[in-house]
Order: C-alpha cells, then structure tokens, then sequence
C-alpha cells in the first residue's frame, strides 16, 4: 500500500528543466537513499514527491494512487506523508507534545485518543520526560526525534527525510543514523532519504539512486553500486573511486576477465556478456591495489605519504613517463618516504560496460 | 494506511463551499475581490470620470480646465513646493542619519526618539503648533520678548512657511530610510578607506554618501509622496495665506460646489495622482543602480566626534528645541487659556478646553467615538487580510498576488485626498440590493480606510514572513491542516509580534487620519481628525489646541505601550526605535 512509482518524471522552473525523465521503483518498506552533490535536482525530487511542487512531466503514484502528474494534484494535506525537514521545521510555539498531536488535532481524533497516542509515540523515541518543553530547550538530537514523533504519530506509511544530519556535528551523526534505522525496523515505513553525504547512503539505505544534473544515474543496492558502477559519474562518485585505461580486455567466464595494465596482468569483474576488446573503462577503489614484491608489479615512486591511523595513504605515480597517479592504502604497521621506489598492482576491479 | 485516509472525515460543516472555492484557490478569490472592490475599482472609476465624464473622450474639456489660471498657478504651486520641501527633507533627514548612525553623540536614543516623533503626530496638529508657536501672540516667545511684533503677517503663512513645515514634517522619512542603509554598509569598506587615509568629511563625501545613495533616495521618494498628499499643512498654511495648491483647490471647490463639481474634481485628482507618481518614477531612476550588497553581519562602528563633539550635539539638541519642543508647548499653552493671545498666568491658566474636548463638545466627543469604532473596526478586518495576502505574497507568489499587493501599495502611496474622491464617485450612486447610497455615511469613510491602509499593515507583516520559517508551513500542510488552520495555528502564534506592530501603526494612522476622510466627513458622520480643521476655522484655536494635545497625548502612550512589548518584536519594524 505503500510503494512509490515515480514515472518518467520530468520538472521544470521557467526555462530550466531540474529533472529529467526521473523513473524509480520503491517497494513498500525499503529505505531508499538519493545521493548527489549540491544543486542536483534531490530535493526538488523530494519536494515532488511531498506535494510542495507541480510535475512539469510524467506521474508520481504511491500504493497505486496516482498523487501527481501534470493535470492532477493531490495536494500535501491530502497525501499523508511524513516529512523530516533538514531544520526539522517544529513549530516554535507549541510544546514537543502539541507538535506531536497536531496531525491528530487537525485529522479530528478525540482528544483522549490523541493524548494515548502522543504518549505511546514520544515513549517509543524517549521524548516522554520531555513532552512539556519547547522544541528552543531542546538538543539537535532531541529535536530529531521529535520529528520522527511526528511522523509515526500519524502513522505515516512513506517518510521522506531532506538531508537530516546536514546541520549537525559529526559525534552526532552516527548516532542519529542508529535512530533511523531503528526508526525504520519499528515503522516499517516506505522511507526515502536525500542526501550528499555518501557514507550515511551506504550505511542506511537498502538501494540507492544516485543523481547528477537531475536524472538518476544508477538506482541500485549500496554493495552493487561500490562494486559495480554503472558508468564512470558514479565509479568516481562512490567510495574515492577511480577510472583507468586497461588494453586486451578477455572476458574468462562467470563474470571474470583479464586485462593488461600498464604492461602487467590484472584480474577484473566484468558483466557476464562482456565480449574481448582491445581497449576499456576500469574502475577501482584505492583499496584494490597492493603493494607486491619488485618482479610482480608496476614501478611507482612516492610523491606524498600521509598517516591515515589505521592505514598509510600513499599518493604514487607510475607508467612509462612517471606521469599516471594512484592512490592506495597501505595497512599500519607501514613506513614509506617520499621519492622512494615501489611496486603495486591492481588485485580487483570493474570493468565498466561500454556506453550504450 | 496513513491516518488522513483510515479515519471518518470530521463531521460535514453544515454549509460547504463548493471545492473550487475552498482552501488557497478560495483565499485568493476573497483577497482578490477585496482588493478590487476597494481600491482597483474605485481608482479605476476615478479615471472614468476624469476622462470620460459622460461617457465619451472630450480632449478640449481636460485642455480648458487644466489651462485654468487658478488650475494652472495651483499645479505650478504644488510641483515647486513638494520638492522644495523634500529637497530639505532629504538633506535634514540625511544629517540626522548620519549623525545618529555613525557618531558617538551621547543620549542618542531619546533624540532620535523626539527626531522621528513628530511623524507620528497628525500634521495638522503640528501645523497648528507651529501656528501657535510663532505667532505674534505666541504663549512661548511671548513672554521671552521674542515674538513678532503685534499685527504683522504670520511668517508661516506663506509659500515658505508651507514648504519649511513639510520638509521638516517629512525629515524623518528620509532619516528612517537613510540610517537603514548606512546600517548595511559593510564597516570593512569604511576600514579600508580610513587605511587609505580618508577621515572626517571626504570619508562621508566619498564613501558613506556613495554607499547610502539607494537609501537616501528611497526616503527622498518617500517624502515626496508624503508632501504632495499632506492636506492638513497645506491646508492649515496655505487656505490663511492664498497659496492655493491641487489638494486645497480640489476640497474647496468640493465643499463650494458640491457633487456637481465631482467630474472636473476627479480630474484634477487624477493629475495629483500622475504627479504623485512621476515624482516617485523620477526619484526611484535618479536612486536606480540599486545595491546588491548583503554584508550585513556588521555594523559600522560609531566615529568619535572628537572635540566636534559638544558644538553637534548642541545642535542637534537644538533642533529639538526649535521644530518639537517649542511648537508643543505653545500647543500646551494655547490649550490652557480661554483665549488666544492671553498670556499664559497663574491667573488666566485653565483646564476648561480639555473638559470641554473631552466631555461638554457633542461634536468632539462623537466624532472620537465614530474615529475609534472606525479605527477599530478597520484593524479588525486589515490585519486578517493582511496575513493572508502576505502569505500568498511570500509564499505563492504569481501575477495575481503583485497586483495586488502594487494596488494596496498605489492606495497607500497616492494622496488620501485622491481616495477621498474616488470613494464619493464610486459610492454616489445607490447600490445594487440595498437601493441606497453609502455616500455621506460613515461606511464610506471605513471603505476608504480598509483601501488606504491595507500596504500599512502589510509592510510589518511582510517583514515578521520573511523570519519564519518556510518548513513551519510546510510541515503543517503535512500533517494535513488546511490553508485556515495552518494561518491560525502556525503562522499566527509565529507572527504574533509584526501583527502587533501592524496593528499599533495602522491604529495610529488611522485614529487621527485626515486626508481621506476630510472629504467624507458630513453632518451624519463625522471624524475626530479634520475636526481641528473645522474648530480652527470656526475661531476655537484654544479647543482645537486642547484637541491636539490630547492626540499628542495619545500618540505617546501608544508609542509608550509599543516600546513595552518592543523586545520581542522584529527590528526596523516600529520606526520610533533605535
């Protein structure tokens, strides 16, 4: 009752066109996250899918009701959905109880039956001690959890969340992301969360879609989209990612293949209808190259070494002319200087399918 | 489910607007024919019956009665004292601003206090303090052996006298404007000119004056508005000394000659209002190149006047002195002796005006109470409205709400004279349904009103959206309430202050407003506001003294009562307040 099919969707504010041909499948219960930079089109998407903007093209159906298109609008009040602003948006005046019971108030629900409710919730997100305060006497956190009250309050089935740890510190966030998946076992709402931040994606979401200059790029599981990318935007987006030059690519089965990189053999993953070519795109993770003794690898030099705590990040340049830069990771216990002479090799990789 | 779907809708209202009508769409409509039956259609009816008296365009009319000797030497008049008078305006107000923003002169809150005090009270008050003050029998220079002596002409009966008050009246127009705008100059473009050496006067000259351009012209628009529409000083000055200008020429012959004279009165109301907004075009192109800048996080800091120190603030003191103390207390003076030209003694000293205002005069005492009911009545309906276009301005935003909005504001801008006749053509005739006219009953002064007033409180308001929060609303569409519950329920309680704000100056404005009503004013309806008008005309100058003090008195304690709950309310929004 709760999935959300948004079709070809299509926004435009005067003559810029924000997105474009926008098509997604959430089913009901899963955490989406929408993940781009800045000014890409997510909150606007957001927006849409909230009621607050008009399509410009295409539909916006949630469990099977058509809410939006360009000549049918049903607007916010009507839709039933929960929203958690980035500032969360509590209503200064009313006490965290009355923020919680508004829906309720206006939806009519007697007030006994409201005051059980409000109880019941803000004791789920432990905001009970708490109810008579104002959301100013309130901590970043608490006033969180105050906005998820107000969300499973009305028993929302589809929750959209616009960037909710943009504004806080970074102790906080990791918490506050525990609270959303909690948040989202209790519920078991539809939940769709924007975001540029792509550890809280990855961390969260079950899919995630990720934008760029308002059209989806890749809509698919966290692990899928660090290992498989599905063109070079989101290979360097994701995970410090990186996208090389590799020459006779041969696929060897079962989604294996082999490659020559920089005059050394690397193994790779590729799609299992990925045919032989003598050039093609990888994309890699710093993680995936390796230090490996003088007559296996690829001679590099060390430009810059940093300490990372847990590992070395060592910035190298390799290749005939010295002139192509890595970046890898190396484990602690490590000591490289710089100017000195290695050797590395690429153990993993992605081969990624040519542009259709 | 969602809860919005699962439970029974609330019990059916029993009368439901049809769905189209109902929710924003319905806002919009009801703001829209508010606006329009109120001041789009009266306006435009005003410009029907300028041009086209009996129905028809006839171009040698207009040229004969614009080319009227008395028509033509009353235009000349108007042009050249309203911008004589705001050239002094502006630069009075602008010393003021500078002074007050960017100097370290001492008690600086109480001057500027007494500096924007007298825009608040009615100028025909203020014209008859000045009258008062500096008259042969002045109660003030009198006794110092200051005063002209007996049987010359009154000094402020004469074009300079009108053109000195209005420039004076409307100094702190420019000064609100202009010290608002120093405000934002960023203090490190200040900083940067002192490392380059510039202190003292070329510093002003060349940067600070540059920098508060956008600003000074504003405040120089502003005034001029206000002079070409200010009927209590040109009336109260310019009827004794034969000054005719537009505002006066258009109340005399309308009292002279009656509604037979309404056709050539609206045009010549029409050519008051293309002055009025020629004047304000010319001001907002010379103020154009407008500033972008939005440094605001840092005041400028105040300079130290250094050893210039005393002289200015002497000066300042003494501005006080001369344009607010002096003419209010010869107010005063006049207001507690039997008649004028008695000196104010120990024996002559009497209470005998205030009782007489404020219990024995039936036409003081009822004119009050129709200008209370009205004020009241038209806070009540403006502020409503007001939230609610504010809203549609701010939020959603379209063609249809900047027309209204520029209607509010081109009622609000336009002199009050100008409504004062479109309200009589509109409202002459009977109306529809009721088969009576308004005209000549007091509904029509509250026509005038709520068309007037509506850009008044709107501006404050406009103000407290812009500090809330869009997400408040948001988040309450969300949980399902509609465009009233979200107005009472959200916006309101965040609003609460601009509304209060709204509310003290459109009840300020309006308790004591004459230019509007002193053309709607009949026997069945009368306001307290022209009434020092009539009492002064009528040779009771020591009631219409005692009058005005107490709406000196009563501006006070309201200005007293706003500074009480001042705190909470946003900054810049009451003028009287540093």
């Amino acid at each position: 009752m709760s999935d959300i099919r948004i079709d070809t969707l299509g926004k435009r504010f005067g003559n810029t066109q924000v997105l474009h041909d926008v098509s997604l499948a959430i089913n009901e219960g899963e955490f989406v996250a929408v993940l781009g930079p800045s000014g890409c089109g997510k909150t606007t998407l957001l927006r849409c899918l909230a009621g607050f903007e008009r399509l410009s093209a295409g539909t916006i159906a949630v469990g099977g009701r058509t809410v939006s298109s360009p000549g049918r609008h049903t607007p916010p009040e009507d839709r039933g959905i929960g929203v958690v602003f980035q500032n969360y948006a509590l209503w200064p005046h009313m006490t965290v109880a009355q923020n919680v019971a508004y829906g309720l108030k206006i939806a009519g629900l007697a007030k006994a039956e409201r005051a059980a409710r409000v109880a019941k919730v803000l004791d789920t997100v432990e905001l009970g001690p708490l109810a008579d305060r104002r959301p100013a006497d309130l901590s970043g956190g608490q006033r969180q959890r105050v906005a998820l009250a107000r969300c499973l309050a009305m028993q929302s089935r589809v929750v959209l969340l616009d960037e909710p740890l943009a504004n806080l510190d970074v102790h906080l966030r990791a918490a506050l992301e525990e609270e959303f998946a909690r948040f989202h076992a209790q519920s078991r709402a539809t939940m769709f969360y924007i975001t540029h931040d792509q550890s809280e994606a990855l961390a969260l979401a079950d899919r995630i879609a990720v934008m760029d200059k308002g059209r989806i790029l890749q809509f698919a599981a966290p692990r899928a989209l660090y290992s498989e990318p599905a063109d070079e935007t989101v290979a360097n987006f994701i995970g410090e990612g990186r996208v090389i030059d590799v020459r006779s690519l041969e696929p060897m089965g079962a989604g294996r293949a082999r490659a020559e990189l920089l005059g050394r053999n690397a193994p790779l993953r590729c799609r299992p209808d990925q045919r032989a070519q003598p050039r093609a795109r990888v994309s890699f993770h710093p993680g995936d190259l390796h230090l490996v003794p003088e007559a296996e690898g690829i001679p590099a030099h060390v430009i810059r070494a940093s300490y990372r705590g847990a590992f070395l990040r060592a910035e190298v340049m390799a290749g005939p002319r010295a002139d192509i830069p890595f970046t890898l990771n190396i484990p602690a216990p490590a000591s490289l200087t710089q100017g000195q002479r290695i050797t590395i090799a690429l153990r993993d990789g992605w081969v990624l399918p040519a542009a259709a | 489910m969602p809860l919005a779907h699962s439970l029974a809708k609330r019990p059916l209202r029993a009368l439901r607007l049809p769905a189209a009508l109902r929710g924003e769409r319905g806002l919009l409509i009801a703001l829209a024919l508010f606006v329009g039956a109120l001041s789009i259609l009266p306006l435009g009816r005003l410009a029907y019956a300028a041009l086209f008296p009996k129905g028809v365009f006839d171009a040698t009319r207009i040229v004969e009665i614009l080319g009227n000797r008395r028509i033509f030497e009353a235009t000349l008049n108007t042009i050249w004292i309203s911008i004589a008078a705001t050239l002094l305006a502006t630069v009075v107000g602008t010393l003021a601003a500078l002074l007050s923003a960017l100097s370290d002169m001492r008690a600086r809150t109480l001057w500027v206090f007494g500096f924007v005090l007298p825009l608040m009270i009615p100028p025909q008050v203020i014209a008859l303090a000045w009258i008062q003050a500096f008259s042969p029998a002045s109660p003030i220079l009198g006794p110092l052996g200051l005063a002209l002596p007996a049987g010359t002409r009154h000094p402020l009966y004469s074009m300079g006298g009108i053109i000195l008050l209005l420039g004076l009246y409307n100094a702190p127009l420019v000064f609100l404007s202009v010290r608002a705008s120093l405000y934002r100059v960023p203090s490190s473009m200040l900083e940067a000119a002192q490392a380059q050496g510039a202190r003292g006067f070329p510093l002003i000259r060349d940067i600070v004056l540059p920098l508060a351009r956008g600003g000074i012209f504003a405040g120089a628009a502003l005034a001029f508005v206000s002079s070409i529409g200010n009927f209590g000083i040109q009336a109260m000055l310019g009827i004794p000394a034969r000054v005719p200008t537009l505002i006066t020429l258009i109340y005399r012959q309308l009292n002279s000659y009656g509604s037979s004279a309404l056709n050539d009165m609206a045009l010549l109301a029409l050519l008051l209002a293309g002055l009025t907004v020629l004047g304000m075009a010319l001001t907002a192109w010379l103020g154009r190149r407008s500033d972008q800048r939005v440094d605001a996080t840092r005041r400028p800091p105040r300079r130290a006047l250094g050893r210039w120190r005393l002289p200015i603030e002497a000066t300042a003191w003494a501005y006080l002195l001369a344009c607010l103390a002096l003419p209010l207390s010869a107010l005063l003076g006049t207001a507690l002796v039997r008649g004028v030209g008695q000196p104010l003694t120990r024996d002559t000293v009497t209470l005998e005006n205030f009782s007489n205002a404020l219990f024995h005069h039936d036409g003081i005492r009822q004119a009050f109470g129709t200008s209370l009911l009205l004020t009241l009545g038209t806070v009540a309906v403006l502020i409503p409205v007001a939230v609610a276009l504010g809203y549609v301005l701010c939020w959603r935003p379209g063609w249809v709400a900047r027309a209204l909005a520029v209607a509010s504001e081109l009622a609000y801008a336009l002199p009050g004279i100008i409504i004062g006749v479109a309200m009589i053509l509109f409202f002459l005739r009977p109306l529809p349904f009721i088969g009576t006219g308004l005209y000549g009953t007091v509904w029509v002064i509250f026509a005038a009103y709520l068309s007037n007033f509506l850009a008044l409180a709107l501006r404050p308001i406009l103000g407290g959206y812009a500090q809330i929060e869009r997400g408040l609303d948001e988040a309450a569409q969300l949980a399902g309430a509609g465009i009233f519950a979200r107005l009472r329920d959200v916006v309101l309680p965040s609003l609460a202050p601009s509304v209060m704000a709204a509310a003290i100056l459109v009840f300020m404005t309006a308790i004591n407003e004459i230019q509007t009503s002193v053309l709607l004013v009949s026997s069945r309806a009368q306001t307290i506001g022209p009434m020092i008008i009539f009492l002064d005309e009528a040779g009771s100058s020591t009631l219409a003294a005692a009058v005005g003090c107490l709406m000196v008195a009563l501006v006070l304690a309201l200005m007293g009562l706003s500074l009480l709950l001042g705190r909470r309310l946003p900054e810049g929004v009451l003028p009287w307040r540093d």
